[in-house]
């Protein structure tokens, strides 16, 4: 017989695993600002761009209901703060994996749901809480003004920020290397994001709408990211009327394709997780 | 106390039955069979390339055993993936420290994925970090560390769940002699309360420390037992020649003095008793033909010479 001192382990066989994904996600939380670089530029480069554009191009933009473009580009900064702090949040998981970490939670006993579930619920929280960070100051600068919207804002901008997230992991889950990512993200997410209505408005699909115009709107009406932006914006400026000048469907299609596209994000990051077996390998 | 088992086919710690692996065309494992006790040092050893590393990964649940079958302290790896899970402790090659975190805190990462929590954590990771000498370290981030000590708080991670079952991937990689000297001494303290250690590594010097070592060859065991009783197999003595004509020499040998030889790319090997008697009359038959006849003990390396006919590199 043999007689060891070693106990019986110390933890349940399997544990849930709802620990494991908070733990996860409070790690990309503290590697965040401990990364004193991606908090300024997430949040910097979006803010120069609202300036920059918005006061360059403001002679030159009228919008619905006599906006400028500093007022028309706001949604969109918005939008960009969270697209690229969602980016950079989940970029980290090629890290994790070329550096080792993610084989350790890939061979913990609670299965793969946690790195997701940490990595998309972290990185949204800080996409989040930055873009509300922003819009506190722009309300604290008077460039827009505040609203029982604001709540509606806050819930949209919480289903934006997992969808971004998501969507992330679905492009750096594959990856073995941060460039190919890059390449993804100038070829496929930024133009996500310009195609969206957040620079320019959706052009009209009627009669007298010239071929490009066709494509273009066609393109913009087809991308899921148009509609929670519009929903936005409509929040943002309660008291202006879209609908009067432009694309813009109502609240329930708009919450309902932005609820649909972060399901839909999420389940397909979830099955390439799920599926991939040779991402897992440090080689 | 631990009493070793003297024969532990039923109650081995970890067994492979028939294991075979391939990637794409190539075949990693050929039919891996080991038996490795509880309690007990396990040294695989092989060349790069010789299928320990996916051995390795099998063993650890990264990868689905495609052919074969493994059990984990009693428990089929395929069928009880993340039971198995709980009870290994695994050491990567690659470093796993999240390096932006502390000590602690990447401790604390580790627990949450084993399911520990509060005072069950707390008591814990104080008696690893004691174990390892890292309390005075706790507060450090990771990427402050060096190498050694990187390794001791890999290593505080790995045991921090109570594995029954420690598996580790060359440990030994890139640290400084006194650094291994702390690892095997921490290795040798986990074998003695019980837990069963399993170490890859292509350094025969390390292997010779284990209780027992697999020699792996082209996804193979080729051999296996204790270093004493491989190298006693190998007899007491063993020849070794150099010279430009290794025909010649192994013709006069085998046919003229009636010798066992083996040739090891550019040398000629003899094993026999009474080697250094021999030494003289070699030299004196062959005389200007040969560059160096050496005699010594027979090592490990010698094992995979004799089982091989390559030299281990």
């Amino acid at each position: 017989m043999v007689s060891t001192v070693v106990g019986s382990p110390v933890i349940a066989s399997v544990p849930s695993g709802l620990g494991a994904a908070w733990m996860l996600a409070k790690r990309e939380w503290i590697r965040f600002f401990r990364q004193r670089n991606r908090v300024i530029s997430a949040v910097v480069q979006p803010l120069l761009f609202w300036l920059l554009f918005g006061t360059g191009l403001q002679g030159s933009f009228t919008g619905a209901g006599e906006q400028n473009f500093m007022e028309y580009f706001l949604p969109g900064t918005i939008a960009l703060i969270v697209l690229f702090t969602a980016i950079f949040a989940t970029i980290s998981v090629i890290e994790d994996r070329r550096e080792g970490f993610m084989q350790s939670v890939l061979v913990a006993p609670v299965g793969r749901w946690p790195v997701l579930f940490g990595k998309v619920l972290g990185g949204s929280a800080i996409a989040w809480v930055q873009a509300v960070i922003f819009l506190g100051l722009v309300y604290l600068f008077g460039a827009a003004s505040i609203s029982w919207s604001i709540f509606a804002v806050l819930a949209l901008l919480a289903v934006i920020a997992i969808a971004m997230c998501s969507l992330g992991m679905i492009v750096a889950w594959p990856m073995d290397s941060t460039q190919g990512f890059h390449a993804i993200m100038m070829l496929g997410l930024m133009p996500m994001w310009l195609l969206s209505g957040t620079f320019f408005p959706v052009p009209p699909l009627g009669e007298g709408a010239s071929v490009g115009q066709m494509i273009l709107g066609g393109i913009m009406r087809a991308n899921p990211l148009t509609y929670p932006m519009v929903e936005l914006r409509r929040l943002l400026y309660p008291s202006v009327d879209f609908a009067a000048s432009g694309f813009a469907p109502n609240a329930a299609i708009c919450w309902s394709v932005a609820i649909v596209f972060m399901l839909a994000t999420t389940a397909i990051a979830w099955s390439l997780m799920r599926g991939s077996r040779r991402a897992d390998l440090v080689t | 106390m631990i009493t070793r088992p003297a024969d532990s086919s039923n109650n081995a710690s970890i067994v492979c039955d028939d294991v075979h692996h391939r990637y794409g065309d190539r075949e990693a494992l050929r039919g891996v069979n080991l038996s490795i006790r509880p309690g007990e040092i396990f040294a695989l050893l092989g060349p790069n390339g010789s299928g320990k590393t996916t051995l390795f990964r099998l063993l650890c649940t990264l990868v689905p055993i495609q052919r074969g079958r493994i059990e984990v302290a009693g428990l089929n790896v395929a069928s009880n993936t993340l039971d198995v899970r709980g009870r290994i402790g695994i050491v990567f090659q690659s470093p796993s420290l999240d390096k932006k975190l502390t000590v602690d805190e990447n401790i604390a990462c580790q627990a949450a994925l084993y399911g520990l929590s509060g005072a069950a954590l707390t008591a814990r990771r104080d008696e690893v970090l004691r174990q390892m000498k890292l309390t005075d370290r706790r507060g450090d981030f990771c990427e402050k560390l060096s190498g050694g000590l990187k390794r001791r708080v890999e290593l505080a991670k790995g045991m921090l769940h109570q594995p029954t079952v420690m598996l580790l991937d060359e440990p030994s990689t890139g640290l400084d002699p006194s650094a291994r000297l702390d690892l095997w001494q921490s290795l040798r303290a986990m074998a003695d309360q019980g837990i069963t250690v399993v170490l890859t590594t292509h350094l025969l010097e390390e292997a010779d420390k284990a209780d027992r070592v697999a020699i792996m060859f082209e996804g193979q065991v080729i051999a296996d037992g204790t270093p004493q009783s491989l190298r006693a197999e190998m007899g007491d003595g063993l020849i070794t020649i150099e010279s430009a004509d290794l025909d010649a020499v192994e013709k006069i040998l085998h046919d003229e003095m009636g010798l066992e030889t083996q040739r090891a790319s550019n040398q000629v090997r003899i094993r026999c008793a009474g080697a250094p008697a021999w030494v003289p009359k070699i030299a004196d038959r062959l005389g200007d033909s040969v560059h160096s006849i050496s005699v010594g003990r027979p090592g490990l390396e010698d094992v995979f010479i004799a089982k091989t006919g390559y030299h281990f590199d």
